[in-house]
């Protein structure tokens, strides 16, 4: 069993990435596909009150309660408003399901988890610029999302 | 095996509450000659179950506390307070024993052991019986029974049985009697009489006689029916657990009682089988018998030793307060679940129907009339089964005042009022926690030293009162000490030196007492062992706001200290009205609202630059623009012809609150926020209507206390 185990983890190291990248505004992001739970349309989303700008506010995804944010407005872009053409990714973070409003899902790319490069440190974007990794590929930039710094946790929506 | 152990611990808690029960009984000095023997039968049943499972600690400590109750019992030994006080603590180990049984952990082996000297020092008073026992307990109740967990699936009746040895084991030889009668499936399933009636001989002396009174004419004998029967005498030495194992292949085939005619057992079993629930030891042994009525699990599980009650047979001669299920709460969970979306369903046909125009037809109205009215019933049901009463809890907390008034040295008594009160299960539990650190606050910080009582001129005796009672639609808890009250000038330093306030702040009382919900306030000067660990009253506010309940503070300097909680009563369901509000569709809970009016022009009144007050008869109520409030839309010019939701809280407090229109009133299933997103201030939650959109419900109370009351356009500011 151990030596399977091991085996696994050094397919991890060396293996191909697959992220689902997709369009918010002009810039190009993309989150590991492992984490997405499907892709649905754009719905009007119902609005919490005293909640931050970005929550869009809640949808009925089959039954449950789902928190939609839109990462234009997370990751402070120019916004549009939100329109039929819109999708929205359902991920899973650490146990929790959450929406990301996007304007279009674009491709499914892989490529060798070697070529993922961790991004510059800038200090004219104030605070997080919620990037985990770029690549480039085809000649585009690809941003890879930290997701759980995208999502605001339970204790920063009480507060 | 697991499950079968997994059984014994639930049965444990019941028999503990009943320990707890029977204690608190002779506490109260209510006891009888019964009371007593619950409380033994309840510790003689987890010693049984405890050996079949070979937990050798749990069964010790258990004999030493049965066998000084048993001196009571038998009149040898006073009900005297410090008695009942240590059997309290015995108790308290028992259920800690249990505890570390199932889950693992360490036990202070210096209470068990000083807790164990003192029920021996008790228990030796008079005369050294219990002292043997003690002695040549050991070696039995655990070793005999091994054998039957590995081979045989009737394991509980076994563990039932094991009760019965370690409590006869004492005696040298017995002379019992055994009924042994035969079912035809006996015959049929190949087992024979005579070689169980050999294998019984090889016990010790036994005259097996056949009786023969069943024995019909030969002229109407029936081959197959089962017509005769063994009387057993039999001087033995084994107990009736290994009476019982003989049968083991049997059982469920043949009707079996033993009864131990003699000699007498300092226990004082051997009483017969059917006897009147009096008789003490008698009842595990009527496991065996088959006939095919259910027994009921009795909530007080006074004479049932382990799970198998529901299969055994009824003993004619008790009532029965109604059969029990135990289900998995996983099942239940599923079932409210699903009726959760049934309701939705059937709101979204509702809404289909009406939209179609066929709401006319009124045969499809009634059949829809019909349908809502079965889905309210069904989910009712639903929600009973979770319900549960508060009285476990309580139970616990008594525990936890006794040992922290032992701590601080204080003599403290816990009142308990309410206690069938009925809350949905996972409130019950996710409620001991919080109750835990407010009972133990009261007894550390809430009630005064002895001598400070003293000389305050009340009795020395502080009082801790828990109590539970449904109010409009929610369950209120309340815990309450008749100590100094919050001493409100020391809260107010204490909140400025850490900086929670400015020294400069205006507050009133009630804004005073609320800073003890400030995380990181904690009143203690010191870190008492008890409370003041660093975790505040914030933990205890933020675990009952999880629950969607409230918490409040009053109290009055010398007279003490009230905390209520007020909790939704269940978690799943909510008469509701549905509101418009701007492009919101809101559903504030019905029991809330005490009624809605439609503003004439003079009816709103100016009170501050942006507030307003509505004259509702002969008072003023403040003026909340809902919009306003959750940040919809702005403050309206003007509030002629605005409907408007009177609100009133449990405490008075008084709103009225500004909707844009009513659109519904129904029946709306909770879907809580916390977990995919976390709390919104004013919103208790949200629900799906009938168009599949998300609507909020809105917590008025919270609603209310957190609103800026801002109702007039002058300015715009954040609502906070």
């Amino acid at each position: 069993m151990a030596g399977i185990t091991e085996t696994t983890e050094k397919l991890q190291d060396f293996d191909e990435v697959e992220l689902l990248s997709f369009r918010v505004g002009e810039s190009e992001y993309s989150v590991d596909i492992m984490s997405v739970r499907e892709i649905r349309g754009w719905t009007r989303a119902t609005s919490l009150p005293h909640a931050p700008a970005y929550v869009r506010g809640v949808i009925n995804l089959r039954g449950a309660v789902l928190p939609v944010i839109d990462l234009a407005l997370r990751l402070g872009l120019d916004v549009e408003e939100p329109n039929d053409r819109n999708v929205i990714i359902v991920v899973d973070i650490d146990g929790r399901t959450v929406g990301l409003r996007v304007d279009a899902v674009s491709d499914i790319l892989s490529f060798p988890r070697t070529q993922l490069h961790t991004p510059p440190e800038m200090t004219a974007d104030q605070g997080n610029t919620f990037i985990e990794a770029l690549t480039i590929l085809e000649g585009r930039m690809i941003r890879i999302l930290d997701l759980p710094a995208v999502v605001p946790s339970a204790q920063e929506v009480a507060a | 095996m697991q499950e079968i152990r997994a059984s014994f611990f639930i049965e444990c808690e019941e028999l503990l509450e009943a320990l707890q029960d029977a204690l608190q009984m002779m506490e109260g000095g209510e006891a009888d000659d019964e009371t007593i023997n619950v409380a033994f039968r309840a510790v003689h049943s987890i010693k049984g179950g405890a050996g079949a499972f070979g937990l050798d600690d749990l069964v010790a400590f258990a004999h030493s506390f049965e066998t000084t109750m048993d001196e009571m019992r038998a009149g040898r030994l006073e009900a005297e307070a410090e008695t009942i006080a240590l059997f309290f603590q015995c108790g308290d180990l028992l259920s800690d024993l249990v505890r570390v049984a199932r889950d693992g952990g360490d036990i202070d082996d210096a209470v068990r052991s000083n807790l164990l000297s003192q029920l021996e020092e008790l228990a030796g008073q008079d005369g050294q019986a219990a002292e043997e026992e003690v002695v040549d307990f050991q070696p039995m109740g655990i070793s005999l029974d091994l054998p039957a967990i590995d081979g045989l699936p009737d394991l509980e009746a076994d563990s039932a049985a094991v009760t019965e040895a370690t409590e006869t084991e004492a005696n040298a030889l017995r002379h019992v009697e055994i009924r042994f009668s035969p079912e035809p499936e006996l015959y049929r399933s190949g087992n024979e009489p005579l070689f169980l009636l050999r294998a019984l001989a090889g016990l010790g002396e036994s005259t097996v006689c056949c009786t023969r009174e069943a024995l019909p004419d030969l002229e109407e004998y029936d081959g197959t029916a089962n017509v005769m029967a063994w009387q057993i005498e039999l001087h033995t030495n084994a107990d009736d657990d290994a009476i019982r194992d003989v049968f083991d292949f049997v059982d469920g085939l043949c009707s079996l009682t033993i009864t131990e005619v003699g000699p007498d057992d300092p226990g004082g079993s051997g009483d017969e089988v059917t006897a009147a629930p009096l008789p003490v030891d008698a009842e595990p042994e009527a496991s065996l018998p088959a006939e095919p009525v259910p027994e009921p699990i009795r909530p007080q599980m006074s004479e049932d030793t382990v799970t198998q009650a529901a299969e055994r047979p009824a003993d004619t001669q008790r009532s029965k307060p109604g059969a029990t299920v135990r289900v998995d709460l996983d099942r239940i969970d599923r079932m409210v679940n699903l009726v959760g979306e049934l309701v939705i369903n059937q709101s979204m046909l509702a809404q289909s129907v009406d939209a179609s125009g066929l709401s006319g037809n009124t045969k499809i109205a009634s059949g829809l009339d019909e349908f809502q009215q079965l889905t309210r019933d069904i989910q009712d049901s639903v929600m009973l089964i979770r319900a549960q009463p508060v009285k476990s809890l309580f139970q616990r907390m008594a525990r936890i005042v006794r040992e922290a008034s032992s701590d601080v040295g204080k003599t403290v008594r816990l009142k308990t009022e309410g206690e069938g009160t009925e809350i949905d299960k996972t409130v019950i539990e996710r409620l001991s926690d919080p109750l835990t650190h407010m009972i133990r606050n009261a007894v550390d910080h809430g009630l005064e030293t002895p001598d400070d009582r003293v000389a305050a001129g009340k009795p020395e005796e502080g009082i801790v009162s828990l109590r539970a009672s449904h109010r409009s639609g929610r369950v209120i808890i309340e815990v309450a000490d008749n100590g100094g009250g919050i001493n409100r000038p020391k809260v107010r330093q204490i909140a400025t030196d850490k900086g929670l306030i400015s020294p400069d702040q205006d507050l009133s009382d009630t804004e005073i007492d609320n800073l003890l919900f400030l995380p990181g306030f904690s009143t203690a000067s010191e870190v008492s062992n008890l409370s003041g660990r660093g975790v505040g009253m914030d933990v205890v506010k933020n675990a009952i706001s999880a629950l969607g309940g409230r918490i409040t503070i009053t109290s009055t300097p010398g007279e003490g200290t009230t905390f209520s909680i007020s909790l939704p009563l269940t978690l799943a369901v909510l008469d509701g009205m549905v509101v418009r509000v701007g492009s919101e569709t809101l559903v504030v809970p019905l029991s809330a609202i005490s009624e809605t009016l439609s503003l004439q022009k003079e009816d709103a009144r100016a009170l501050g630059p942006q507030t307003q007050v509505v004259r509702v008869r002969d008072t003023f109520v403040p003026l909340i623009n809902l919009g306003t409030e959750l940040g919809y839309s702005p403050p309206r010019e003007s509030y002629e012809g605005a409907i408007v939701l009177l609100i009133s809280h449990e405490d008075g407090q008084r709103a009225a609150l500004v909707v844009d229109g009513i659109e519904d009133q129904r029946q709306v299933v909770i879907k809580g926020l916390q977990d995919s997103y976390g709390h919104v201030p004013g919103v208790a939650a949200a629900t799906i209507l009938g168009d599949g959109q998300i609507a909020l419900i809105l917590d008025p109370a919270d609603l209310l206390m957190n609103a800026s009351g801002q109702s007039r356009p002058h300015q715009l500011a954040r609502t906070g």
